[in-house]
């Protein structure tokens, strides 16, 4: 598969100065990807993280209902951006890594703990993977954390962290509109806004919004359909 | 890369620069950082006006390499001063890769932007310039049509100040252009003045 697609993508570059390209679907030499916009913000008690919903392969839209709030654990999720195949990867390997260390303590793993295997596996392989990824949830030593764990594998804590392709349009508004104290019907109408703003923007990103509220008495999961996202009165 | 950035950024024409124009009722208001930089991180100059007058009311910003900025000015401004009535028919030639912004008799306040593929649009804001896609979100959220001049002044200087604090190649003074029936009033918010938002 990877031979048909490397000789696709040849063939395009060699034909393109014929311009048949529409005899070649630019999908067929495209991996897929999420470019996405993906976010979480911690609250006190628990965090929020929200998604976008749009999977990509070039222009064609792979999948326009995904799920990119990955469960790592009871109370840890993640959110996913960059090639679908990679952050897929990493994710199910964490997973395995977070359970087998959980069972070994007998207690339930720490967010950090997550987090930092996700660093480790994004650094070590940083020149094969490209994945940007949102590590959050609650725990019962530091209660709700996010940390981010961008391409190339730095790890931070933040407050809020956005990421995907269509973070950039949604600094400004993040910047002015986050306040530390924020409840959590604040942190929702703050996330959905922000996802709903960048999904106007970004053409990789779009679909439903897909949130995820993680406590101490479990996760609760939200959709927000198209029709229902709040409106900007824009031009 | 073409997996991870989304198509607009780094396309190379508008670099350097955060600029913005925005319409309320009586007039235009525009603005643009002050930063020059060559390269992405040598600062060249710290305080260059990239607001234009091209003619009594007429401004435009310019994003992207000076010297062609600089160049395609001074040819409006000579059109404009020889051929006034001509030129305001042929607006469209005048302006390339800018934000064009004032007030005439004929229409009142008038924003138009040229985007990259040479597209000309007449909108009641415009953003534009490397720093813009940070505050895509924020303008969206925030403007309103039929804002008071003091409501646009505010959300210049807040989309500016927002912008220049994300992107490194913009930055230190917010320059205004207040255009009206009466004329223009500049305005300069040194850096130390600009609003500040929550640091984490």
């Amino acid at each position: 598969m990877a031979a048909t697609a490397a000789a696709l993508q040849f063939s395009a570059q060699v034909s393109s100065l014929n311009n048949y390209n529409d005899l070649h679907p630019d999908w067929t030499q495209r991996e897929v990807s999420t470019g996405t916009t993906i976010m979480a913000v911690e609250f006190d008690g628990g965090v929020v993280m929200g998604a976008d919903s749009r999977t990509t392969t070039g222009s064609y839209i792979a999948n326009r209902v995904t799920d990119k709030l990955t469960p790592i654990h009871d109370r840890i999720f993640c959110c996913r951006s960059g090639s679908a195949a990679d952050t897929q990867a990493i994710a199910d390997a964490v997973t395995y890594q977070l359970g087998f260390h959980s069972i070994e303590l007998d207690e339930a793993p720490l967010v950090q703990t997550a987090a930092s295997l996700f660093r480790d596996m994004c650094y070590r392989y940083r020149e094969e993977l490209m994945a940007g990824i949102i590590v959050a949830g609650w725990d019962q030593r530091r209660g709700g954390q996010v940390y981010t764990v961008p391409v190339g594998g730095m790890l931070t804590r933040q407050p809020v962290s956005v990421g995907g392709s269509g973070s950039s349009y949604i600094y400004g508004y993040v910047d002015s509109n986050y306040r530390t104290g924020m409840n959590k019907e604040e942190c929702l109408k703050f996330t959905a806004g922000a996802l709903t703003l960048a999904m106007e923007r970004d053409g990789s990103s779009g679909g439903v919004v897909r949130m995820a509220i993680i406590t101490e008495k479990g996760v609760e999961r939200q959709v927000i359909l198209g029709n229902q996202l709040p409106q900007f009165s824009t031009v | 890369m073409y997996r991870y950035s989304s198509d607009s950024y780094g396309k190379g024409v508008s670099t350097g620069t955060t600029i913005l124009a925005l319409k309320f009722s009586g007039g235009v208001i525009i603005g643009s950082d002050s930063r020059a930089s060559m390269g992405g991180s040598y600062v060249s100059s710290k305080l260059i006006n990239k607001l234009v007058q091209v003619h009594d009311r007429i401004f435009c910003c310019m994003s992207g390499s000076l010297a062609d900025a600089q160049a395609i000015t001074r040819a409006a401004k000579f059109q404009l001063g020889f051929h006034r009535e001509l030129c305001y028919q042929h607006k469209e030639e005048l302006s390339a890769g800018f934000i064009t912004a004032g007030w005439d008799r004929k229409k009142g306040p008038q924003v138009y932007s040229v985007s990259l593929g040479g597209m000309l649009v007449s909108q009641p804001f415009a953003i534009g310039g490397s720093g813009s896609t940070y505050i895509y979100g924020y303008v969206d959220a925030k403007y309103k049509p039929g804002m008071t001049r003091e409501e646009c002044q505010t959300f210049a200087v807040n989309a500016l100040a927002l912008a220049m604090g994300r992107d490194n190649v913009s930055g230190g003074v917010a320059h205004l252009a207040i255009i009206s029936e009466k004329g223009v009033e500049h305005v300069v918010v040194p850096g130390d003045k600009l609003p500040k938002f929550h640091d984490k």
